[in-house]
Formats: C-alpha cells, sequence, structure tokens
C-alpha cells in the first residue's frame, strides 16, 4: 500500500512534466498544423532560464583565493550578498521559482520569434519539411546553450523551505515512512495549475473562443474576417511559454544540461500521439496516465514478472493504445492523419 | 513531372542514369580525394548508408509513410550478420543473406502492426517498435547483443562451417568474400557494387507498376480505398522492401567493420536517414544517396577539424585576422558540428524545399534556359529531371 | 600537410589496386602480400619529420565537457613531448627517456576526432584517423563501450590505442586486447578500494541497496562493489536496474524508502549519477535513520565533473577516484601547475589519464628505439614507472591494466574554490586492490597482426 501510494505521487510529478510539454505541442499541432521537433529544445531553454536568473542573482565580487597557488583561482561573493546580508541569500535561494518572471517573457519573445521568422513560412509545406526544420533548430539552440554554458548539468537548489521531503504518510493515515520530495509536490501542482490556466483561457476568454474555432476549421473563421495568423502567433507564443515554464521548474528535479530536451522530445510525442492528435484534454490524460504507468511498471514486483518493463512499457502502452483506439485516447478524426 | 517520355526513352535515359551512378560510385576514391574524403572508412559509410537511405526512399518517398523506426532494421541486420560470423562462417555472403532475411522478417511483423494506422500515428508506431528494440537490446538482452560493449566475433566462436573447412584458427579471422578481406578498399567495392545493386533495384521498383501504386498510395490512399484496391498489402511490401535494405545495409556495416551495438537502433539513428533523405530529396532517386554522403561528410570531416588544422588552413592570412577567422569557423567545426548539421537543415529547407536534387535541378534548368534562351518557355528534361520523375 | 595526405592517399590507393588484382588469384598471393606489409607497418612515420598521434574524445553529447578537457590535456602532453611550455610530468616521470625533441626525434602532431559516446562513430572516427590521417596511436574516450569497441579496432588495425577514461572490468578482463593499454582504474579496484573505508565510516552491519544502471558496466561494478562489500559482513538487501539515461530516478528511489536498507549505492556515472545522486537527497535519504542509524549514500565512482553537476548533494557523500589535483605530490603539482597556467582551472581526473597515457607511449616508444607497434607494446608491458601522480605504477603484462593507488574521495563539506569539490579520504595501496592478471578471462591476442 505503501508503495503504490509513492508510485502514484511519483506519477503524478513526472506526468505534470510530460503533460506541460504535451500541452504546448498539442497547441501547436492542433491549431498550426505545425509538427515542432523544437519543442523538446524550448523546454530546455526554460531550464537555462532558471540557470541565467540564477547566475543574474548571483554576480559576484571576486576575491582572489590565496590557497591555490598552481593558478589563479578566485572566491566569489555574490553582490546580493554583499548588499542585503541574509536578505539577498534568501532572494538567491529563490532563483528557480524566481526564474519565471524571467522565463515567461523570455519564452513568449523567442516563441513569437520563431513563428514570425520561421515557423509561419512551413504552415502549407509538408510535415517532412516541418519535422527538418524545426529539428535543425533544436539542433542550433542546443549548440547555442553548450557553448554559452558547457555541456556539463548545472546544479539548481530548490528554495530551503522545499528542499527536504514531506510527511505525506502521515498525513493521509500511513506509515511515516512514505515521504515525498517538497519540491515534487510543487511541481505538480505548479503543472495543474499551469494547465487550469492555459484551459480556462482558451475556454472563458474571446480570443480563446476563437483559437478553439480555429483549430476545428481555419478557413470558416478566416471566412469571418477575423486575423487568425495573428492569433496563432500568441498561441505559439503561450505554447513555448507553458514548455519555458515546464523546463524552468523541472531544474531541480533534472540538472539542466543542454541535451535535456532531446530526452523529452521523444517521449512527449508519444504522449501527444496517445492522448490523440489534437486534443488537449486527451495530451494532459496521456501525460499523467503515461507517468504513473511508468512508476508502476518500475516496482520490483512488476519488473521481477516481466524484465525489462520498465524500459519499454511507454511505447507498449502506445502501441496497445494506438492499435484498440485508432486516434488515441480522446483523438479527432482527419488530424494529422496523412 | 510536366515532361513525358516514350517507355523506350525511359529506359534509355535510366541505362544512361545508372550506369553514370555506377561511374561516380567507383570512381569516389579518386574524385573525393580533393574533400578529405577518399580513405575507405568513409567511403564504406557512404556506400552503406547511401543503401539504408535509398531502400528508406521506397517506403517514404514513394508511400509517403514517414517511419521513425527503420534503423531498428539496421541493427537487427548487424546483430544477425555478426551472429552469422559467429556461428557459421565469416565469409560475409551467408551474412548478408541473414541479415536480409530476419531484418525483412522484423518489418513484416512490425509493418503488418503499424501500417494498420497512418499519418503520424504510423510514425509514432514504428518509432515505439525501434526505441523497444533499442531498450532492451542495451539492457535485458545482453546475451545476445552484448549489450554496451557491442557484439563482436571471438576467437572462440565455434564458426561451423569455417572449422569444418580448414580447422580451428589461431587468430580472430577477419571478414572475407572468399579470401578477399573486407576490411579497406576491398570493402568499399564490395559495398559499392551493392549500392549500384540497390540503385538499380529502386529504379525498377519506381519505374514498375508496382512503384505506380505506391505513389497512387501517396497522393490518395482514400481514392484508391474506395476504387476497391486494397492498398495495405502494397504499402507492406514497401515497407519490407525497406527493411530489407536497411538490413542489407546493417549486415554491410558488420562486414566491413564486424562489431554490432545497440545505438544503431536508437531514435537518433533513425532520425538520420528521414533527415538523408529529406536533405537529398525525397522521392528522388539519387537524392536520398547524396543526402548520407552530405551527412556522413559531416559527421566525419567536420568534427575533426581543431585549432591546429584550421590555423594551418588560413596560416595565408595576417596573423590578426587569421585568429579571428579561426575562432569564428571554430565554432562550426570539431565540437560545434552539429551547429553546421542544424544550421545547413534549416537552410537548405527553407530555401531549397526539395533538398539538394532541387538546387541540382534548379541550377540545371537555368544553364538549361541560358542555353536555349529563345526557346525558355519550353524546359528540356536534364538527368536531374528523369532522376526526380519519381516525385 | 596537405601533400602529406595526398601522398599518403595515393599510396593506399595503389595498395588497393593491389589488393584489388591480387583479388582474382589465389589466396596463397595474399598471404603473401600481407607478409610484405607486415615488414613495414601500417602508418610508419619511417622518414617523415613528424608522427601523427590520433585524440578520439567526445565533442558531442552528455560527456562533452570531459572530451574537451581530455582534448585539452592532449594538447598540453604533445607541446611538451615536443620541448614546448613548462614541461609539466615530464619532469617528474621516472625513468623516463624523453628528451622533449617530440618522439624519437620526429615532432609530434595530433589529429582530433568526436567519438560521439558511441561505439559505431567511435570506430569511425578512430579509422579516419588511421586510414586518411595515418597517426601512429590513438587515444582518448570518456566511456567503456568505446573503449572496447575501438579496443579491438586497434587490434584489427595493428595501432596502439592508449585508453581514456574506462571504468569497466571488461576492459581489461573480457575483452582485453593485445593493442590496448589502460591506464584508468576500474570497477574491481574501486570495490576492494571502497569497501574497507565504507565499514570504518558507517560499520559491519549495514543493509545496502543498489541502483545500478542497467548496462555492462553498471553490472560489473555492482557486482565488484557487492562482493567486496559482502565480505565484510554487509548485507545486499536488493539490487534494482534502471534504465540508461533514465533521467528521472523518481520511480526507482521510492521503493528505497521503505526497503528497510540503510545505504544507498549509486552505481551511475555521467548524467545519470548527477540526477540520482540529487534526487535521492531530495527524497530526504541523507536526513533519515533506519535501523537506527544515519541512512548513507554512495557513489563508486567519482568525477569532479560530475561532482560539480551534483552540486550540494554531493557533499561528504564517499567515492573512488584514479587521480585528483589536490594531491600532495610533485608530479600531480607539476601537472595541475601545467595545466591550470595553459587553460586557467585545474585538470579533471579524464585529464590526467589522458595526459599520461600520452606520455607513456612516448617513452615507450623511445625506450623501445623504434615505433613497431609489437615491439612499443613489448616494452610497455611490465614497465615500471612513478612520478606521474598515482605514485608507484606498472602496466601489467598480462591484462595490460596499470596497477596502482586507489583514492577514496569525499565530497567537500564546504569547498574554498569551485574546483575544490573533492577531499581525498585515503589513498589506498595497490597491494590491497591487486587481483590476479587472469582474472575475468579473455586474451589479449597476438603482438603481430
Amino acid at each position: 500500500m505503501d508503495a503504490a501510494v509513492l508510485q502514484l505521487l511519483n506519477g503524478l510529478d513526472k506526468g505534470g512534466a510530460y503533460a506541460l510539454i504535451a500541452l504546448g505541442l498539442t497547441l501547436i499541432f492542433g491549431t498550426l498544423g505545425v509538427v515542432n521537433f523544437a519543442h523538446g529544445a524550448l523546454f530546455m531553454i526554460g531550464g537555462f532560464c532558471a540557470v541565467t536568473t540564477q547566475k543574474l542573482l548571483t554576480l559576484s565580487k571576486s576575491v582572489k583565493d590565496e590557497s591555490v597557488t598552481f593558478f589563479d583561482s578566485y572566491t566569489k561573493i555574490p553582490y546580493l550578498k554583499l548588499w542585503w546580508g541574509e536578505t539577498g541569500e534568501r532572494i538567491i535561494d529563490y532563483s528557480v521559482p524566481l526564474s519565471i518572471l524571467l522565463a515567461i517573457p523570455v519564452m513568449l519573445l523567442i516563441g513569437v520569434a520563431i513563428e514570425r521568422g520561421l515557423i509561419r513560412h512551413f504552415y502549407r509545406r509538408t510535415h517532412a519539411d516541418q519535422i527538418l526544420v524545426t529539428f535543425g533548430l533544436a539542433i542550433v539552440l542546443q549548440e547555442i546553450v553548450k557553448a554559452s554554458f558547457g555541456a556539463n548539468p548545472i546544479p539548481m537548489p530548490a528554495p530551503a523551505v522545499v528542499a527536504g521531503s514531506a510527511a505525506v504518510g502521515s498525513w493521509i493515515g500511513l506509515s511515516d515512512a512514505v515521504s515525498y520530495p517538497w519540491w515534487r509536490l510543487v511541481y505538480f501542482f505548479f503543472s495543474v495549475a499551469v494547465i487550469s490556466a492555459v484551459f480556462a483561457f482558451l475556454r472563458f476568454t474571446t480570443f480563446g473562443m476563437v483559437v478553439r474555432a480555429g483549430m476545428r476549421d481555419r478557413e470558416t473563421v478566416g471566412l469571418f474576417g477575423i486575423d487568425i495568423e495573428r492569433r496563432f502567433t500568441i498561441v505559439f507564443g503561450i505554447a513555448v511559454v507553458v514548455a519555458g515554464l515546464a523546463g524552468a521548474m523541472y531544474t531541480p528535479i533534472l540538472s539542466p544540461d543542454y541535451h535535456m530536451g532531446m530526452e523529452f522530445l521523444v517521449l512527449s510525442f508519444v504522449v501527444v500521439v496517445v492522448g490523440g492528435m489534437g486534443s488537449l484534454g486527451g495530451a494532459v490524460a496521456a501525460g499523467f496516465l503515461l507517468g504513473i504507468l511508468q512508476s508502476f511498471a518500475s516496482m520490483n514486483e512488476v519488473k521481477s514478472l516481466i524484465p525489462g518493463i520498465d524500459q519499454i512499457i511507454i511505447y507498449l502502452v502506445a502501441v496497445a493504445i494506438l492499435l484498440v483506439r485508432p486516434r488515441g485516447l480522446m483523438g479527432r478524426a482527419g488530424v494529422m492523419e496523412t | 513531372m510536366s515532361a513525358r517520355f516514350e517507355p523506350g526513352d525511359v529506359a534509355r535515359k535510366d541505362n544512361l542514369l545508372l550506369m553514370g551512378f555506377a561511374a561516380a560510385v567507383l570512381t569516389m576514391p579518386l574524385w573525393m580525394q580533393p574533400f578529405g574524403a577518399a580513405y575507405p572508412d568513409l567511403l564504406q559509410r557512404f556506400a552503406i548508408f547511401g543503401i539504408f537511405a535509398i531502400g528508406f526512399n521506397i517506403l517514404f518517398g514513394l508511400t509517403g509513410y514517414l517511419s521513425f523506426g527503420h534503423a531498428a532494421f539496421l541493427g537487427v541486420g548487424s546483430y544477425t550478420a555478426v551472429w552469422a560470423f559467429k556461428l557459421l562462417t565469416v565469409n560475409v555472403l551467408p551474412a548478408i543473406v541473414f541479415a536480409m532475411l530476419v531484418s525483412g522478417l522484423f518489418a513484416l511483423a512490425i509493418g503488418f502492426v503499424s501500417l494498420r494506422r497512418s499519418g503520424i500515428y504510423f510514425s509514432i508506431l514504428t518509432l515505439a517498435f525501434a526505441q523497444m528494440c533499442y531498450n532492451l537490446a542495451y539492457s535485458v538482452l545482453t546475451p545476445i547483443t552484448n549489450g554496451e560493449t557491442s557484439l563482436q566475433i571471438t576467437r572462440t566462436d565455434p564458426r561451423v562451417l569455417d572449422t569444418w573447412i580448414s580447422g580451428a584458427s589461431a587468430l580472430i579471422p577477419a571478414t572475407n568474400l572468399f579470401g578477399l578481406e573486407m576490411k579497406g578498399y576491398p570493402g568499399f567495392y564490395f559495398c559499392a557494387a551493392l549500392l549500384i545493386g540497390a540503385f538499380y533495384v529502386a529504379m525498377r521498383i519506381s519505374r514498375s507498376p508496382f512503384g505506380t501504386m505506391l505513389r497512387a498510395i501517396k497522393s490518395n490512399q482514400n481514392r484508391l480505398n474506395y476504387t476497391g484496391v486494397h492498398t495495405r498489402p502494397y504499402a507492406l511490401a514497401a515497407f519490407v522492401i525497406s527493411g530489407v535494405y536497411a538490413g542489407l545495409a546493417g549486415g554491410l556495416l558488420a562486414c566491413t567493420d564486424p562489431l554490432a551495438g545497440a545505438e544503431r537502433m536508437q531514435w537518433t539513428a533513425s532520425g538520420e536517414v528521414v533527415l538523408m533523405t529529406i536533405l537529398g530529396g525525397v522521392g528522388t532517386l539519387l537524392g536520398p544517396f547524396l543526402g548520407a554522403v552530405i551527412i556522413k561528410f559531416l559527421e566525419n570531416i567536420f568534427s575533426a577539424f581543431n585549432d591546429q588544422t584550421l590555423h594551418s588552413a588560413f596560416g595565408f592570412l595576417p596573423d590578426g585576422l587569421e585568429n579571428v577567422v579561426v575562432q569564428v569557423t571554430g565554432l562550426f567545426v570539431g565540437e560545434g558540428w552539429h551547429l553546421t548539421l542544424g544550421a545547413l537543415f534549416m537552410l537548405l529547407v527553407i530555401f531549397l524545399p526539395g533538398g539538394v536534387m532541387e538546387g541540382v535541378r534548379r541550377v540545371g534548368g537555368l544553364l538549361q534556359g541560358l542555353k536555349a534562351a529563345p526557346r525558355a518557355g519550353v524546359r528540356r528534361a536534364t538527368p536531374a529531371d528523369s532522376a526526380a520523375s519519381g516525385e | 600537410m596537405s601533400q602529406f595526405d595526398e601522398e599518403n592517399g595515393r599510396r593506399k590507393l595503389l595498395k588497393a589496386g593491389l589488393v584489388l588484382g591480387a583479388a582474382g588469384l589465389a589466396a596463397p598471393s595474399l598471404i603473401y602480400t600481407r607478409n610484405a606489409w607486415a615488414a613495414n607497418f601500417r602508418n610508419d612515420p619511417a622518414k617523415a619529420k613528424t608522427v601523427m598521434l590520433g585524440f578520439n574524445v567526445p565533442l558531442t553529447g552528455a560527456y562533452a565537457d570531459e572530451g574537451a578537457d581530455e582534448l585539452r590535456a592532449f594538447k598540453l602532453a604533445v607541446k611538451h613531448l615536443n620541448g614546448e611550455g613548462d614541461g609539466g610530468m615530464m619532469k617528474t616521470f621516472k625513468p623516463s627517456q624523453l628528451k622533449g625533441n617530440g618522439i624519437l626525434g620526429k615532432k609530434v602532431e595530433y589529429v582530433s576526432g568526436d567519438d560521439q559516446t558511441k561505439a559505431d562513430a567511435a570506430r569511425a572516427s578512430a579509422k579516419r584517423m588511421i586510414e586518411k590521417d595515418g597517426v601512429i596511436m590513438f587515444s582518448g574516450c570518456s566511456s567503456s563501450a568505446v573503449a572496447v569497441a575501438t579496443q579491438a579496432l586497434a587490434q584489427e588495425m595493428g595501432i596502439i590505442y592508449m585508453v581514456g577514461l574506462s571504468h569497466s572490468n571488461d576492459t581489461t578482463m573480457k575483452d582485453r586486447r593485445r593493442y590496448g593499454f589502460r591506464h584508468f582504474f576500474n570497477a574491481y579496484m574501486s570495490g576492494q578500494a571502497l569497501a574497507p573505508i565504507l565499514q570504518d565510516e558507517f560499520g559491519k552491519d549495514r543493509q545496502a541497496y543498489h541502483l545500478t544502471a542497467d548496462y555492462t558496466w553498471g553490472w560489473t561494478q555492482e557486482e565488484s562493489i557487492k562482493n567486496a562489500t559482502e565480505k565484510l559482513g554487509w548485507k545486499t538487501v536488493k539490487a534494482v536496474r534502471t534504465p540508461l539515461g533514465a533521467g528521472d530516478f523518481s520511480q526507482y528511489l521510492t521503493p528505497v524508502l521503505n526497503s528497510g536498507a540503510d545505504v544507498l549505492i549509486l552505481n551511475h556515472y555521467g548524467k545519470d549519477m548527477v540526477n540520482s545522486l540529487t534526487q535521492a537527497v531530495q527524497f530526504g535519504m541523507r536526513d533519515k535513520q533506519v535501523n537506527g542509524k544515519r541512512f548513507e549514500i554512495v557513489v563508486p565512482l567519482y568525477s569532479r565533473l560530475m561532482v560539480q553537476g551534483a552540486g550540494d548533494a554531493a557533499k561528504g557523500i564517499l567515492g573512488t577516484a584514479n587521480w585528483h589535483w589536490t594531491l600532495k605530490d610533485e608530479a600531480t603539482k607539476a601537472f595541475a601547475k601545467s595545466f591550470g597556467a595553459e587553460y586557467g582551472f585545474p585538470p579533471s581526473q579524464a585529464a590526467h589519464t589522458c595526459y599520461v597515457q600520452t606520455l607513456l607511449y612516448a617513452n615507450a616508444c623511445e625506450m623501445a628505439g623504434t615505433f613497431y607497434p609489437p615491439e612499443v607494446i613489448k616494452t610497455l608491458e611490465g614497465f615500471k614507472f612513478d612520478g606521474m601522480g598515482n605514485g608507484p605504477t606498472e602496466y601489467r603484462a598480462g591484462d595490460h591494466q596499470c596497477m596502482k593507488d586507489v583514492l577514496v574521495m569525499r565530497g567537500v563539506q564546504k569547498p574554498a574554490n569551485k574546483f575544490s569539490l573533492l577531499e581525498v579520504v585515503k589513498v589506498v595501496p595497490r597491494a590491497q586492490v591487486d587481483y590476479p592478471a587472469t582474472m575475468g578471462g579473455g586474451e589479449l591476442g597476438p603482438y603481430q597482426v
């Protein structure tokens, strides 16, 4: 029982990340009809927004370290600490959540720039072309990050308040041994909040209504004299921001490096397809479903039954679902089938 | 394409194309010299990945089904070939035959399931199968695949046929074709011969009624279904053929270099062949091969430049300028060769959506236009045109 | 250089023609040509004024930073061999016949390549170096998969390969090769060195839980650590395999919490180690009390670059290393100084092992008086030396493994600067980590190929 609860929790935060990335991907699929292979890279850029925030907050005064004699070594004291003492340290401690403030405008800017400069010209091109150009973009983004931050992962600690783990077990009347890292719980609630915000935006605003209509039938919306293309720019921007936020907040769980996007790319495509192409709800549901299944497949009891199952479970589920439900969990007919 | 040919005309053009292709491939050791690519290993890779991409194009270029899992067949081919070396003989013929057979069977099974869906659903299904193969080969299936350390030939392998013919060997024997070792240039010519054969078969498929049917699947599968044609057997046949091509390529990788590792099956490897095909020109005969050459060239030559080579290359410049140029170019070569790759993909697909072949065609068209200025309206066929008429 | 290349290429083409011609004839003539080649061995620098070395390191992928550091070390070694710079460990290395005038009087040049941490790419890159650039030796790597694959290639091609960073037992046990030499230590030695320290620190009665990267290196390390600790009375509760590059290890960490184990051993490397360690700490494992003891985490293979990636999570964690720049011997000081002066930061252990390997090869050529590989190999086999940062060291003849002291390291609690992340707990003497060269099977193969 304890183990099952833990794995469920585990699947939730894992699923949160999957859902966030898949949500953005689906928005882009559904509205623009573009296969975006750069989405993983945008997730990674989000992670590096957090790194940049931390770097900015810890801009330091260098003091020569006399203990090292072979080469010049400097101890760095952040200015924030010099100026504000403990308050400064506390601000630095919160650099990951604070990075959201940087990530939103930066990612929006990147998103709009990519859509205007590149994606816009690919609406009417084949999916193969879209894949190639966005894959190229992903590599270029990666290499830029690698050139500026190095290839090594960069540690990004969560704020001290939420660094430890929560006694989840005692909350729900299970043994005390059941504890779970605070930050992962934060991440889960964060992902739920972002997902709700996106849904509310699409559901309750006129803008969202038009976008949803555009997802259904772009031409008719255009006939009403609505400039759907401009709105699509913003939709792309939102998708990129969602990916960026997912990445920025994920950094305490996974030390960011330039390659982290590629590892999520394949997975997020699987999630999107399992959820059903063009279905936002499907993407979110599939994200959480696959996260939870992956957690349960990694349990020792399951692994001893079927060796290696934890390595292939996601793909196995994808195959099974696609064979039983041709358009994924909630997909609509005619989307991305040619 | 708009230009029409009489059947005899097509056959003649095809023969010319085939001969031109064969001549170009066989003389690669000479004309690749100035590019610094004329050494056996890279030439072998050109030929092998050329086969892989040409086969992939039979599926993707003709039917429009975008498989993201073709590397699995490459990997299966390699493993089968190495096992054939280990169990039977280090002669490459049986290895290649088995590699093609087994990967063909894999393709049959995976294709049978995956082709129940189309579009991106198909792509994800193939991707899922390939990733499963990769993950299992790396871990659980280690007894068969030797996992991380790759499957290799060892001295103590049974090699039943070899032992039966010439007794146990004291050395780890080299793979050979009836005594001709598959290292170096002999290996290349062997691969090149098979590449030309593969090219010929692909050309015949593309020109046959079967090829026409495959293209019909690409242009409108629904209409075909309505007219009562079962398209799936045709698509499956194309899938299996391209799987066999991949198996041949995998087998050849093992023949020229008897080692098979799991990362050959990773999704990035599947992605690579997609990129090769698109880069060269989807649906064209020559395009996939060109794409394979370009990507393998970048991977092997561009990654090898370092400060030292750059400085000696730009040594003729004045010192200050030299340093600047070296620094700037340094971003794109050596550890930055991926940046070149990414930028190249983007530039090419933005400005030349049909891949390199379209560039060739445009340049060809331009030249023709210059030559026949008075008759500018009538475009004459160039070899590239007939190569591209598969579109 | 280009002229040299062209000539080289033409010669190869001629050779190829020869073989093609021979193909038509019967097999014996082929054997004849082979023997004819053996006299002037592959890539013999013969009368050339320079000698070419190849450095095959990961420039892209997860280990790009380590690859970059290895390449820095190689460049430094080339400099020192050519008599430029301050000479680094050339001054402390003994017995050494290096004169600072290249190797055997030939100026050293190098080519580099990207092994992408993939066996295929690594072999392709190595073959380019051998076939196109005409290297007489190549070195580097940051993964055992690459080490094993390129080592086999070295044997086939008859070019000596000085292994870079490879920790798997297989490299010098099951998959050992005559043409491959490893200076780095291995998983078995890690286990032997680490276990007694673990016992001192954590006591005899411990329940260990292993998380192991699900591939060959992980398995060998798990086995080595398991055997060594069980001999000291520890119990292994469970050993769980995790997929390579899982990224998020939380689903494997949760079962640890209520398994009754009080030590977690992470048989992970690279990014996997960074992630699993960070996440384990997030799960509060280091603040827990189990079975009345403090819960502990152990990372058997340490590297400073990874510790950098793990950040605070690595503080106080025990592991082993091949070398560390804060050692106090003269050789280490000389090398760290030389490297630091050149690049502005201290070398990693990957850089160290690559630097040493290059010098060792060069010295063996000098001692043998030739580049002829079989002679160089015979010189390296059983070669005993000192002054390379690891104390007295022996290149064992039986398995081509360098036998030397092993460092047990601990993550520093309050690092003085961003490079002093690890401290040496103990230098475990060679005698304690030694094992017979025949262990693990495998055979080196012939001198002549």
